[in-house]
């Protein structure tokens, strides 16, 4: 039977893991590559490195770091942030990557989706999305959440889904950073509507979270980072948790 | 050990080598016939689609070298699919080991398969230390069907379907080993110890 995933979330910049509070404010945690490795034997289905980094030296950092994760590691991994050329998308899946998450540059540029999936395939694109809600209806934001687009999240992921996206990664900018639960009523809703697994993110703060976000918010898998890096909850206890309460996963 | 990898124009084949590199084995990512030949074992990775592949294949006559090896053969993924007999993927005359058809999942569910799930019914040397609580990482969007004589092992999405294949030297895995974890390492290990 297919198991809900857990997917442990690096924010790495130049190198190495940060993670911020509503994006803001960053703490160093660690080295990526150990991180990773740390994560993926304590049982993570797969790891999501999100780069940002924002130098002309990305594309080389990046890369490097991508072949160390893909020496070390032996569960998938996704590579994201701020990525909008296919040239850096092949570079990095030869590197080793599994999957390239791309937000603002599908925004921006709709037409990069189908490019991506006839050249590599819709089982690496990842297309994320980050929704706010204003007033009662969910609106695609970029730039980390900061800048509003006028596109509404249900028709974009509907959308992204016919240009040849794989999965979606849902961040709710309403949630992330605060820990008070996924947003399992958005998440619900695309992964009841969308023919592609729907990575649920932003807002996990206890273990009764993302058992919600896989039954409420119907989720395929579940993303968190700080929870994980601070250790306020070990992956083993976690599935232990989820599988007690009735939910299929990998153990 | 030598170990050779098929190159041809499939995707991801870099994380194959660094399993390998893991575990200790020699590898080499090569398309020149001898010294795939040569080799103590040979996996054919893959990722990508199938009727672009088999084209690739037959225009370099590596179709005909897959089919006349002797030395343990291990296909991954579309490497598996490959070796069937037919693929709905584009209606694809693939390389005929295992007379077998593959076919697109029904949209009854999402699709592709994405994630981890378990192996059932196992029954190889291929498989030895593993049981059904066995979980291995699939992406697909097409698979084999079961076949009574060389399904080695099934697992279930949608319908049941061949997690793994073998008909006399030739072995093959629709999940990828290289990202399963310490699941794939073992079937990996038991590979080269065959």
């Amino acid at each position: 039977m297919l198991t809900k995933r857990i997917i442990p979330c690096l924010d790495v910049k130049e190198g190495r893991t940060v993670k911020g509070v509503n994006f803001v404010e960053l703490r160093d945690a660690g080295d990526p590559v150990e991180l990773g490795k740390i994560y993926a034997d304590e049982g993570a289905d797969e790891l999501v490195f999100l780069d940002i980094t924002a130098t002309v030296e990305k594309r080389k950092t990046l890369v490097d770091l991508v072949t160390k994760v893909a020496k070390t590691v032996n569960i998938p991994f996704t590579v994201g942030g701020g990525i909008s050329s296919v040239e850096d998308i092949k570079a990095l899946l030869n590197a080793g990557a599994d999957k390239i998450s791309i937000n603002s540059a599908a925004v921006r540029n709709p037409e990069i989706v189908d490019q991506m999936a006839r050249e590599f395939g819709s089982q690496c694109i990842v297309v994320a999305i980050d929704t706010k809600n204003l007033d009662g209806l969910d609106f695609v934001h970029t730039h980390g959440g900061r800048k509003a687009t006028l596109l509404q999240t249900q028709k974009w992921a509907n959308e992204v889904t016919d240009r040849g996206a794989g999965e979606i990664l849902l961040t709710s900018m309403d949630h992330d950073g605060v820990k008070n639960g996924f947003a399992n009523e958005i998440t619900g809703e695309l992964s009841s509507m969308l023919s592609i697994p729907v990575i649920a993110s932003g807002g996990a703060g206890t273990m009764q979270h993302f058992k919600e976000v896989f039954t409420a918010g119907k989720a395929d898998a579940a993303l968190a980072a700080s929870i994980f890096h601070f250790k306020e909850i070990a992956i083993p206890d976690l599935k232990q948790y989820l599988a007690e309460q009735g939910i299929n996963v990998r153990r | 050990m030598e170990v050779a990898v098929i190159k041809y124009n499939a995707g991801n084949v870099q994380s194959v080598l660094y399993a390998m590199e893991r575990l200790g084995a020699q590898a080499t990512l090569t398309d020149d016939w001898e010294t795939i030949q040569k080799a103590d074992k040979v996996i054919f990775p893959g990722q990508g689609e199938a009727s672009t592949a088999m084209k690739y294949l037959k225009e370099r006559k590596l179709d005909q070298l897959i089919r006349s090896l002797k030395q343990p053969f291990f296909g991954i993924c579309l490497g598996l699919q490959l070796l069937c007999e037919h693929s709905e993927e584009y209606d694809t005359s693939c390389l005929g080991i295992f007379p077998i058809q593959v076919k697109k999942f029904p949209p009854l569910d999402k699709v592709p398969h994405i994630g981890w799930n378990n192996l059932q019914n196992l029954q190889s040397p291929l498989l030895k230390g593993l049981d059904e609580s066995a979980y291995v990482y699939y992406v697909h969007s097409y698979y084999a069907t079961v076949h009574p004589k060389y399904t080695i092992a099934t697992s279930h999405y949608i319908n049941d379907f061949s997690a793994l294949l073998q008909r006399d030297n030739y072995y093959a895995m629709q999940a990828h080993p290289e990202k399963s974890s310490v699941t794939g390492e073992k079937i990996l290990t038991n590979f080269l110890n065959l």
